[in-house]
């Protein structure tokens, strides 16, 4: 226990997130009469008023449409809108911001990829590798995509403890293979994929990757030079930003050769009756007015992010996850899906015969907010042969005292449920 | 705690939870229908053998939460016996016992074990868990349609 004790002091002394909860106004009210402990930022994150201050100032002083107008105005929202790609390309540490779409989050990020590079690609017989644990919005869009072209889809599986298992990758990828796509962290299991091995292995082969990104650039340092990945997505929102903004990441070569996504205003670059040219890229893939506030409130967002500096809010939750999840072991009747070493802070479990959706119901009226379901991994459900889990998921604003207080909770609805 | 939550999951419907009555596939039913609730996986089967306008058996399988599974139980230990007629007269009691149309007193002689569901009706999300066993074994009866979904 004293070991414990100064380990949560010695990790205070990294990251204190007593110093940046103020700045999350939704955080500071009650919810059935007991403070909100939000643990579920797996589904979304909440906003500091720094985010919310960009947005709001943009409407005041800046609204105008992007790319077009001669006056200020016009000029203020463009120069805030590509500032945020800029911003959005350095994150990740992308050689340009050419490389930079913006969408509307990590799923059309991915129906961009499946859209304008699959189509154009992909041919009869040719076959997509994923894994067995994507989010739906990483395998959905490959079905649709193979079921059009004549295409296949092949899986990597996971194993009992969440990770995934090598020696079928090795065998599936193959000539056939044209893209490998896998979720970098898992929505479910928390696991963090080995994702430089999954691509040396494919690019060995000469096959692009692309890596659904949502739930592992919102709590990880990346970098794309480094990752070398071909493609990867992610969304605004689950890294203090807006809802409706997200970007899509790809190599140079891959995006000029793409077809556009949609057509519309500002893709194009000459337009005729018949036909028309299309745009440099990133342009040539944003068709219509963007999400302009949004774009706003992503960079204020990824400011906010480095200010307090990605490593540091790994490290801060690596450890919190860590304890959360020694606090619940102790719980009789506790199941707790995925124990990869390299993981998240996102947790997935089962309280004895507990149904996750009445759990979550307790939890809540106690002020908690989690996830309850199958979390848009139906077929991970499925595999572990269950309906649903109960999800608590952190971010760098959770305290070790809020999880104190969600374990005591845990407790005392098995004495209510069981009565 | 609130009360209302106390109310939600009273005794009798964590112990019909616990212990669910009539839990068992039916090979000679008449009736058969599944329902489903996607948002949040709850899923049961429901049989239903009926004879000369007579419920004679009832039972269902499946899973889901506390509320629903419950619901499920009582549901069947309630039309067990009962008319067609009846069984479409309890339908719509319950009905508008969770979604707080009518209050339990209204239907204190009729409802029995229903009425500990009327607390369904101060949390609207919870109205899909606590109806989908009850719409399945309506909508079997009615011969609607080969699945139900309450989203």
């Amino acid at each position: 226990m004293e070991a414990l004790q100064s380990e949560k002091i010695n990790i205070k002394t990294t990251l204190d997130p007593y110093k940046y909860r103020p700045d999350f106004p939704i955080l500071s009210q009650k919810v059935h009469d007991n403070t909100l402990v939000y643990f579920d930022n797996a589904a979304t994150t909440q906003k500091p008023i720094q985010v919310i201050e960009s947005i709001n100032q943009y409407y005041r002083i800046s609204n105008a449409n992007v790319h077009r107008a001669i006056h200020l105005l016009g000029e203020r929202a463009t120069n805030g809108y590509e500032e945020a790609r800029v911003r959005a390309a350095r994150f990740i540490n992308a050689e340009s911001e050419r490389q930079i779409v913006f969408t509307r989050g990590t799923t059309e990020s991915i129906n961009l990829v499946a859209n304008s590079w699959g189509r154009k690609f992909l041919e009869p017989g040719d076959e997509i590798i994923l894994t067995e644990m994507e989010h739906h919005s990483n395998l959905i869009p490959w079905q649709l995509l193979t079921h059009q072209m004549g295409a296949k889809l092949r899986f990597i599986p996971f194993k009992a403890d969440g990770t995934l298992d090598f020696p079928v990758f090795e065998q599936i990828l193959s000539n056939k293979t044209k893209l490998v796509a896998v979720i970098h962290m898992s929505n479910v299991f928390g696991t963090i994929n080995p994702i430089k091995r999954i691509i040396r292995m494919a690019h060995d082969r000469g096959v692009p990757v692309l890596l659904d990104a949502a739930q592992s650039v919102p709590h990880l340092p990346i970098d794309v030079q480094n990752l070398d990945c071909d493609f990867l997505a992610f969304s605004g929102h689950k890294m203090l930003g807006p809802t409706g903004i997200g970007a899509l990441y790809a190599k140079v070569r891959l995006l000029e050769n793409m077809d556009p996504y949609q057509g519309g205003g500002e893709m194009i670059s000459s337009v005729w009756l018949e036909n028309a040219t299309w745009n440099e890229i990133p342009h040539k893939f944003e068709a219509g007015t963007p999400n302009i506030a949004g774009a706003f409130g992503f960079k204020a967002a990824m400011d906010y992010l480095d200010n307090i500096g990605m490593q540091k809010i790994t490290l801060y939750e690596q450890a919190i996850t860590t304890y959360a999840l020694d606090k619940m072991m102790e719980i009789d009747g506790m199941i707790i899906y995925g124990s990869a070493p390299e993981r998240g802070g996102a947790i997935s479990f089962n309280l004895g015969n507990i149904h996750p959706h009445d759990l979550a119901h307790y939890l809540d009226q106690q002020g908690i907010a989690v996830r309850a379901g199958h979390h848009c991994a139906q077929t991970v459900m499925r595999k572990l042969n269950i309906a649903a889990t109960t999800r608590a998921s952190f971010y760098f604003y959770n305290t070790f005292e809020e999880v104190d207080y969600f374990v005591e909770q845990l407790k005392s609805a098995v004495a209510f449920f069981n009565f | 705690m609130k009360d209302e939550f106390r109310e939600l999951y009273q005794e009798i419907i964590l112990e019909h939870n616990r212990s669910p009555r009539n839990y068992r596939k039916m090979d000679d039913c008449t009736h058969v229908l599944e329902g489903r609730n996607p948002l949040c996986g709850d899923h049961y089967i429901i049989y239903l053998k009926v004879k000369d306008d007579i419920i004679e058996d009832v039972s269902f399988e499946g899973s889901g939460c506390a509320i629903s599974k419950a619901s499920a139980s009582v549901m069947s230990t309630t039309i067990k016996g009962k008319s067609l007629a009846e069984a479409n007269e309890y339908f719509e009691i319950f009905h508008k016992l969770v979604t707080g149309e009518a209050d339990a007193d209204a239907y204190f002689e009729k409802a029995g074990k229903i009425a500990a569901f009327s607390g369904v009706s101060e949390f609207p999300v919870r109205v899909k868990c606590a109806s989908l066993a009850w719409h399945t074994m309506h909508n079997a009866l009615e011969n609607k349609a080969d699945k139900v979904s309450t989203e």
